[in-house]
């Protein structure tokens, strides 16, 4: 069934309809925006760790930003408005299931390609506008958008409220309008591939949990990422047109504006119907990717499959009637702060049935430690160290006094940031030989977990203490409240973990590219793993099977499985999905 | 700038890559790991070690940092609450992990073992739903039992002293409501000159309202109802040593209130440092200089605060 057809450079490299040559785009664009996004961590971290000092380094990456090379205050705030922008949009969303969901949906699930390559390309093609008009508007006067990256107006709506709200709005807004776009356009591709491109077997309880997570997370994006549309194309006709959805009662710059009757508080409302379902977008598929490698090198089946299925299906249904846990003190009605205090200390149970399933597949297996495995066991780790203090965040009596402060900062930096690219490192060190054809260095990759976790606890973990302390976030120094002089040699030594934890993604770099073109020929099958991309060519071929598609006849989770004797059923400890059961062998119950 | 460095940077970084790429042992020990393994799970272990000692060896250098004991009626729930609720999160905290790590260390991969294959157990994923749903009903319950009470607006009964915080980039000012316990209406487009509120000279009640900038006074152990305006973007009234916080949205009046129990000087005394303050911060992004928008607070007796209030200028 496959054709070798002839390919022009820029038919097989540049506008390719190849989902792993897709996928490859959206890995590399992400990991660039995110190295932007690290450097402006770093260059906040400084400021922080440093306040008011002079460094060279300022003047020469931030030029004006910084004239004479302290950091404006208003451009602080940039720097830290893009940093999330870029981090939970184009790295955690599109870098992540951009890259995982096209690579792993077709081959996983047994097809050719996506149901639309065409889609999928334009898919990535609007993505990498947006991102390009992204950057762009880091150098526009004014500066780039500096509300926040939750872009609450009136400060985002007024450019007299904060230079960053002129231009850098304004391309803001239209690179998350392209953004959205190329969002719902793959979101749709995965969702349609998974429900109808299955191949012969693959019945919906014998998919693996990356598939599951992917089209779970394709659902959320779909039903959420329109709300959030809305609400730019709500907020850009406030900017530019003088309607009132949002303003009102609004004395700026010596006069009084002509609007009335909207409310900052709609706005909230619209972003946050997004943005907590964002939260599980940008941190099922990790989800998903590490409940497989931990299976796969655990040498042992994922501790209830089912249930693992059904805790993600719940935490998607309950993440739609979260959302006002990011408003308990906006004003709201304190009774629909009661609903929303239930719902959301609700999800709490999913995610500790998610985190004891992953235990007990550890329990008496049989643990290879690649670096995808131990950025695995990273991620566990952080979904409990920042899962628990959701309780305290999601609580409305709790929330009163960390709200806004730096205890949410290193709570959804675990909990979101860390697992999601703990996650996504850990499926780049796995599927690396499925992306390239090549080995990445493992020594390199252990060097980098560990610099990597040890830095970012360094730099998270004691944000909580600051939150505790009431220290708010998104000041631009502590200086001015005495009362916070006592974590200036704290605000050092995280700084000083941001700069390693920096050095490790160097690290990272290095071993990525210069492997992803010269390193060592892979195997077929590196890890001894069950699922249906391994089965394919090390080389990349279009239509990723030589032959005929290969028909399914078990979960992948067959790890170790035995026989009544006790030996393994087939002499090994893995048996893939294409094997047909054996003679007197019982499908897994 | 950054952009044009950061590609700079990256080419830069290509070259050094290639150019030294070789000299690292780079090919053909993707298998390393099978002789690793041992090492692997050890140091995985080792770190969690470490994690736990660095937890607690912040606590007991920055725990002298935290905030004192709360200084209003519902902080003190607030603080239990708080207490219950840290004690439960540290405990599945501790927990998980000393299993998450024990398994790592005992079950690293070696030749002759074989995993158990184990694809479920109804019994256990029983108990470990129930658990938590019980765990957290009770969170639940007692959570929105606090919300409730510290949520309930006051009554002329509780004869409040009204105050109200009005936000604007980048200072507070407070508003008393005079002899006649009412603020007068306000209007942001009366807003021109010293009349930086928009007060409504034709309303009676705005005439013996006080303005007050720099510091604002309350009396200790009488409730205070606080209104909330803003008049530019949302800020957002924290005041961390009461446990109270509340978005100030232009357009919207929204309110707090609390009874405050700890005088500015028995505080002092408590923290041992003379020059404590409560302060009023804003905590939500406001602008440029977010982070020096601020307040003193002082909690006075009532005899005090009576004395201090007289003296203050009215409106007009």
């Amino acid at each position: 069934m496959s054709h070798e057809h002839h390919q022009s450079f820029i038919s097989k490299y540049v506008f390719s309809t190849d989902h792993k040559m897709i996928a490859k785009q959206f890995l590399i664009t992400g990991f660039i925006m995110g190295f932007v996004a690290l450097v402006m961590s770093v260059l906040f971290r400084l400021q922080l760790g440093w306040p008011n000092e002079k460094f060279d380094i300022y003047n020469m990456l931030l030029g004006s930003w910084a004239s004479d090379g302290v950091m404006a205050p208003d451009k602080y705030l940039s720097l830290v408005t893009m940093h999330g922008t870029l981090m939970v949009f184009f790295l955690l969303t599109a870098g992540l299931s951009g890259t995982f969901s096209n690579l792993l949906i077709p081959l996983q699930i047994g097809a050719r390609d996506m149901a639309s390559g065409f889609i999928n390309m334009l898919s990535y093609w609007i993505y990498l506008g947006a991102s390009v008009i992204m950057l762009i508007s880091l150098g526009v006067e004014g500066g780039a958008a500096s509300a926040g990256w939750t872009i609450y107006p009136p400060l985002s709506a007024l450019p007299q409220a904060i230079p960053g709200s002129g231009l850098g709005m304004t391309l803001w807004l239209i690179a998350m309008t392209l953004f959205i776009a190329s969002s719902l356009l793959g979101s749709l591709n995965y969702i349609v591939t998974i429900i109808n491109l299955r191949t012969k077997g693959m019945s919906m309880t014998r998919l693996p949990l990356t598939i599951w997570s992917f089209l779970i997370t394709a659902v959320i994006g779909v039903l959420s990422f329109p709300v959030l549309l809305s609400a730019a194309l709500l907020l850009v006709f406030d900017r530019s047109f003088g309607t009132s959805f949002y303003l009102s009662d609004i004395y700026i710059g010596g006069q009084a504006l002509e609007h009335f009757g909207g409310s900052p508080v709609l706005f909230q409302h619209l972003f946050w119907f997004l943005g907590h379902p964002e939260v599980y977008i940008v941190l099922l598929p990790s989800l998903g990717i590490t409940s497989e490698i931990v299976s796969t090198m655990s040498r042992k089946p994922i501790f209830g499959y089912k249930v693992m299925i059904y805790s993600m299906l719940a935490i998607a249904g309950l993440s739609f009637i979260v959302w006002g846990h990011h408003m308990f003190v906006t004003g709201m009605n304190p009774f629909l702060g009661a609903v929303f205090t239930l719902t959301t200390l609700l999800i709490a149970i999913p995610s500790a049935i998610k985190v004891f399933n992953y235990l007990t597949t550890l329990w008496k297996g049989n643990i290879v430690f690649s670096p995808a495995m131990l950025f695995s066991i990273g991620l566990i780790s952080t979904f409990i160290t920042g899962g628990v203090t959701g309780l305290i965040l999601g609580d409305s009596t709790l929330d009163i006094n960390v709200h806004d402060t730096y205890f949410v900062v290193g709570h959804f930096h675990i909990v979101m940031g860390l697992s999601a690219i703990f996650g996504m490192f850990a499926g780049v060190y796995h599927w690396f030989p499925k992306l390239f054809g090549r080995m990445m260095n493992t020594r390199l990759g252990y060097i980098h977990f560990f610099i990597t976790i040890i830095s970012a606890y360094g730099v998270f973990f004691p944000m909580h203490i600051l939150g505790l302390a009431g220290v708010p976030r998104r000041y631009y120094t502590n200086s001015a409240f005495p009362m916070f002089d006592v974590f200036i040699d704290m605000n050092t030594m995280m700084s000083i973990f941001a700069i390693l934890a920096f050095i490790a993604q160097l690290i990272f770099m290095y071993n990525f590219i210069y492997n992803a073109v010269k390193g060592p020929k892979a195997v077929q099958n590196p890890w001894n793993s069950n699922s249906l991309e391994w089965s394919t060519p090390v080389e990349h071929i279009h239509g990723n099977w030589d032959g005929p598609i290969p028909e399914v006849h078990r979960w992948p989770y067959d790890y170790s499985k035995v026989n009544e004797q006790g030996d393994y059923v087939n002499g090994t400890d893995f048996i893939p999905q294409t094997t047909p059961l054996y003679e007197g062998e019982k499908e897994h119950s | 700038m950054l952009v044009v460095y950061s590609l700079v940077f990256i080419l830069l970084f290509l070259v050094l890559t290639f150019t030294t790429g070789k000299y690292f042992n780079t090919t053909g020990d993707y298998k390393i790991f099978h002789k690793m393994n041992k090492n692997q799970a050890q140091l995985v272990f080792i770190f969690g070690v470490l994690f736990f000692l660095f937890v607690i060896w912040q606590i007991a250098r920055w725990g002298k940092g935290l905030l004192p004991v709360a200084a209003s009626e519902h902080g003190a729930e607030y603080d239990k609450l708080m207490k219950i609720t840290m004690i439960i999160i540290f405990a599945v905290f501790v927990l998980t992990h000393i299993v998450l790590f024990y398994f790592v260390l005992k079950y690293y991969h070696r030749r002759n073992n074989k995993a158990a294959y184990v694809t479920h157990n109804t019994k256990l994923e029983i108990v470990w739903t129930v658990i938590p749903t019980v765990v957290l009903a009770i969170l639940i319950y007692q959570g929105l039992y606090n919300w409730n009470s510290i949520m309930k607006p006051l009554t002329d009964k509780d004869q409040p002293v009204i105050v109200e915080l009005y936000a604007k980039q980048f200072d507070w000012t407070a508003r008393y409501a005079g002899i006649d316990k009412q603020l007068g209406r306000a209007n942001f487009q009366l807003i021109k000159g010293a009349n930086f509120l928009g007060l409504d000279s034709t309303d009676v009640s705005s005439q013996d309202d006080k303005i007050v900038k720099g510091e604002f006074h309350i009396p200790v152990g009488k409730p205070v109802q606080f209104v909330f305006r803003s008049q530019d973007v949302i800020h957002s009234a924290y005041m961390p040593h009461f446990r109270a916080q509340m978005n100030c949205v232009p357009g919207l009046k929204t309110q707090f209130n609390f009874v405050p129990t700890i005088t500015t000087n028995e505080m002092r005394q408590n923290v041992k440092n003379a020059a404590f303050d409560y302060y009023l911060l804003c905590n939500k992004i406001c602008g440029t200089a977010h982070y020096n928008m601020q307040m003193k607070i002082v909690v006075d007796t009532p005899e005090e605060y009576e004395k201090w209030l007289a003296d203050q200028k009215t409106f007009q």
